[in-house]
């Protein structure tokens, strides 16, 4: 049997730090994320009713805009938080617990450029009505980009030897190299400067929840807490 | 009088290292990846619909 206090200890700091983030992100979101978002889909709908042959379906549930869609979203967000600290946690239980909250806003710093600001570079967010490529071409690159970005870093980190973080430096940059996948024919519904908006918002917002990720998993995790 | 020291041998430290960090660690973050494709990532519609804000802000590929 495995030890049982620590899995325990993990998985209790991981729903502290999830929720409060998640909590936090959700707030930050109405800023400037979700009041773009909004607004953009006041253009996806106009081409919807224009179009019919749109990928949103309407015909499933949604959450009302409001309150409801905001719960939802909130709880999405936990679920991102808990997911994203179970996985720092995973590391830093391998690796050595943090002495200090301040040391592990590191952590959260390396989650963001692995989780998003990589990604993000070849496949921006997108606010809806954007035309994207197929959705598996490109959920295939946003992983492989994900695994090279967090081993490329690890090795630069914690590699011995030089060949070792040179290897790190190229999985960094390889995606990029490659390409995302492209739509065939690029557009929106949304004006370019709505879109930009939305990707220097989420840029932020995301800074601020990998922070809180960091920080929060830092200060429930720590060493003999 | 001290206390008689523990010498522990190779499998034995492989053992509780297992124990006490790879499973755990293992099992916290299998957890965690089922959340992440569960929020981020199933197709079925009601589960997209619902997390749908979250994951265009957290930049997954999205329908």
């Amino acid at each position: 049997m495995f030890n049982l206090t620590t899995f325990r200890e993990l998985v209790i700091a991981a729903l502290w730090t999830g929720l409060l983030a998640g909590l936090l992100l959700t707030a930050v979101q109405q800023i400037q994320v979700i009041p773009t978002l909004l607004q953009a889909e006041v253009y996806e709908d106009a081409v919807t009713v224009a179009n019919a042959a749109n990928s949103h379906d309407h015909q499933d549930w949604q959450p009302e805009n409001g309150w409801e869609r905001t719960f939802y979203t909130a709880l999405a967000n936990i679920s991102l938080g808990v997911g994203f600290a179970l996985l720092i946690g995973a590391i830093m239980c391998l690796r050595g617990r943090p002495s200090h909250w301040r040391m592990s806003l590191l952590w959260g710093l390396a989650g963001y450029l692995t989780f998003f600001v990589s990604p993000s570079l070849g496949l921006p967010p997108e606010v809806p009505g954007t035309e994207a490529a197929k959705l598996a071409d490109r959920q295939s690159w946003w992983l492989i980009t994900v695994l090279d970005t967090g081993l490329g870093l690890s090795l630069l980190a914690f590699a011995k030897t030089k060949t070792y973080k040179f290897f790190g430096a190229v999985l960094l940059v390889s995606p990029h190299l490659i390409g995302a996948p492209q739509p065939e024919v690029p557009g929106s519904a949304a004006p370019a400067e709505l879109a930009q908006t939305f990707i220097s918002a989420a840029f932020f917002a995301n800074a601020v929840f990998w922070l809180a990720i960091g920080g929060l998993m830092g200060q429930f995790y720590k060493k003999d807490s | 009088m001290s206390s008689t020291p523990v010498l522990l041998n190779n499998t034995q430290i492989h053992t509780e290292v297992l124990k006490d960090k790879i499973l755990p660690a293992m099992l916290a973050g299998m957890l965690g990846l089922a959340l992440l494709y569960t929020a981020g990532f199933a197709e079925a519609a009601q589960v997209h619909n619902a997390a749908h804000d979250g994951r265009h802000s957290a930049g997954f590929p999205c329908h």
